[in-house]
């Protein structure tokens, strides 16, 4: 775990080349600092997705800097050669459904990660626990996902994001599926672990209900981010 | 590291014992296409062995008995006795026709041997009930899989015979069961005529001006003598004496007797080359039709699993989950459900194959073989899903 967050300098993405390039990303600033949380909001088609994949490590920019927690992942061109196990120890990723794997139990669907990073499987089966225990779904953890209710497959999901202590977490849409009162539950799940953990944590949203509790928030519009200081309602 | 591929089949276990079970009854026909096509060689190898000879003599020019038909004269077999490598020498007639049984035919093969000679060439080794046959006319040997029972009257042409033993394992190469009869009655049936063209054929003899000569009155009667009798068989069958060589024993008797002459090997070359060789091949075809069917099941049911689990995959990707570990996890499957359809084809083969009218042979070897032959197969198939998976953006499970 790291105490650096996400920085991010002039982060450019080109989709094609030539009169068909789509600039979906012109020069993205933004500071996530340790144990924040904050919004990533934008009509659709403004590079919300694209900001995120390039955070996440799954497509390339074509220029800037982003650095997660320590460690410069991409600089002008260059990048970390091992993207997979970046991913897997320094992201945590909240997806709009949980997206569980249907054939893992609980348990070993927040496991599975520090497994394939090579912890032993009772070792990383203990931090799963802790986890859930930590998410009040400990009494869950043999159940399937299929058994769970939307709110607990979503607390799973959050336990799987974060059980390698990953410095980043990455949320697009967590809420989407929840009611109000589920998807407040989920961000003030976020905002706890992210205090806890010391972890950044970046949501994409549309969700109306949720976007006063952010205390700060970028809007993208046309590909580039515009800070905004937020309500923070609710988690003063 | 848990086993991804083996949850995933606790999981859902209905669908992949199902989906194997089918794959299953599809690897049983397999394999018993390859035990129809054993039995079909061991039918002609047990035939063969059978017989107890080193040597098949046979009309000169020609590739009989089984391959062709062969005539010599039934007296030949002496002057091979008086040779030194021969210990036995046996006539032998081969006849392919229905034996009759109460109201019903059964396609048989008779054969017609030295009867009250237990142990010559050409008689059955061993009985599994009755005794030998040791009257000159009228007594039967048949195998067990023709039906019939000791002490029943079976016909072959006009006669009755009486079933007076029965041996197992003495089929034709084509798997008909074999009926011993006396060498005399086969001669007899091999020719014998109805009273009717008997008729007419001493009709047509009395009006030949050649054969009814006044002033050789005899003669008539030694015509239709000699046209009523048969003093042909269709070879002999030599036994040699212990330390005798085959090719240098067939090598004498063709020299001297001007015949053809064959050994084991020869024999059984023209039976695997000439009779049963395109049978056998439009069975390997088959075989190899089935194999291709197989693996593309194989390959379409493993797609078809993987293809249900293409978010998954971008998931495991997306966390960081190593390629290998995702293809290592549908080969496995793949090859999970290829040893369940193994074991349900190899069971299933196992039941129905008793049932089937000819002899199939299930040589345990096979079985090795078409095991790993199915894994080979599931591994080979679970290709062209394992290139699906690795072609699955990681990106794909984050939404935009």
């Amino acid at each position: 775990m790291s105490g650096k967050g996400i920085h991010i300098e002039g982060l450019k993405k080109r989709y094609g080349e030539g009169d068909t390039a789509v600039h979906a990303l012109r020069g993205v600033d933004m500071q996530v600092a340790p144990g924040e949380v904050v919004g990533l909001i934008g009509p659709s088609g403004s590079g919300k997705s694209t900001l995120l994949k390039c955070l996440g490590a799954v497509i390339d920019p074509t220029a800037g800097r982003m650095v997660l927690g320590d460690e410069v992942i991409f600089d002008n061109g260059w990048k970390v050669r091992d993207l997979r196990a970046l991913r897997r120890d320094k992201i945590g990723f909240v997806f709009q459904a949980p997206y569980l794997i249907p054939f893992l139990d609980v348990t070993d669907n927040v496991a599975l990660l520090p497994m394939l990073a090579g912890i032993p499987n009772s070792k990383a089966r203990a931090k799963a626990l802790e986890l859930l225990t930590a998410l009040d779904v400990q009494h869950r953890a043999r159940a399937m996902p299929s058994q769970l209710s939307g709110g607990e497959q979503q607390r799973v999901a959050i336990a799987r994001g974060l059980v390698n202590r990953p410095p980043v977490i990455l949320a697009d849409e967590p809420t989407a599926p929840l009611d109000s009162e589920r998807a407040m539950a989920v961000i003030r799940i976020l905002n706890d672990m992210a205090s806890q953990f010391e972890t950044a944590i970046i949501v994409v949203t549309h969700d109306e209900k949720i976007i006063p509790t952010f205390k700060r928030i970028y809007h993208i519009r046309d590909g580039v981010a515009h800070e905004e200081v937020g309500e923070g309602r609710g988690f003063e | 590291m848990i086993s991804l591929a083996g949850r995933d089949i606790l999981h859902s276990w209905g669908k992949f014992v199902f989906t194997g079970v089918g794959l299953g009854l599809l690897i049983g026909v397999t394999l018993s296409m390859a035990g129809i096509y054993r039995g079909m060689v061991d039918d002609a190898q047990v035939m063969l062995d059978n017989t107890g000879a080193d040597l098949w003599v046979v009309q000169q020019g020609t590739q009989g008995p089984y391959a062709e038909s062969s005539s010599l004269y039934d007296d030949l077999y002496r002057s091979l006795l008086n040779m030194p490598e021969v210990e036995y020498a046996a006539n032998i007639t081969y006849l392919i026709m229905q034996v009759g049984h109460g109201d019903q035919d059964v396609s048989a093969m008779v054969v017609g041997v030295t009867a009250g000679k237990p142990g010559t060439p050409g008689q059955p080794r061993y009985l599994v009930a009755g005794r030998h046959i040791t009257r000159s006319h009228y007594e039967a040997i048949a195998d067990i899989s023709s039906g019939f029972q000791l002490g029943e009257r079976i016909r072959i042409r006009r006669n009755f015979y009486t079933v007076v033993g029965l041996s197992k394992r003495t089929v034709s190469y084509n798997g008909d069961p074999m009926v011993f009869i006396p060498l005399k009655d086969a001669q007899e049936a091999q020719f014998l005529k109805d009273n009717d063209a008997l008729v007419q054929q001493r009709r047509r003899n009395a009006e030949n001006p050649d054969f009814n000569r006044p002033g050789i009155p005899d003669l008539l009667a030694v015509v239709n003598a000699s046209q009523s009798t048969n003093t042909y068989v269709n070879a002999v069958l030599v036994k040699l004496k212990p330390g005798t060589l085959p090719e240098d024993a067939a090598e004498t008797i063709r020299r001297w007797t001007r015949l053809q002459v064959y050994t084991r090997a020869q024999m059984e070359s023209i039976l695997m080359d000439k009779v049963i060789d395109k049978s056998a091949r439009q069975i390997a075809l088959f075989l190899v039709i089935l194999s291709i069917v197989s693996a593309a099941i194989v390959a379409f049911i493993i797609y078809t699993l993987t293809l249900g689990k293409i978010r998954e995959i971008a998931v495991l990707k997306l966390i960081g989950t190593r390629n290998r570990t995702i293809a290592g996890m549908i080969m496995q499957q793949s090859l999970a459900l290829g040893t369940i359809g193994f074991v349900v084809g190899k069971i299933t083969a196992t039941f129905w194959v008793p049932i089937f009218p000819k002899y199939v042979l299930l040589e345990p070897l096979d079985s090795v073989a078409g095991f790993f032959a199915v894994l080979a197969i599931c591994a080979l198939a679970s290709l062209v899903a394992i290139r699906m998976a690795l072609k699955v953006d990681p990106a794909d499970a984050i939404g935009g």
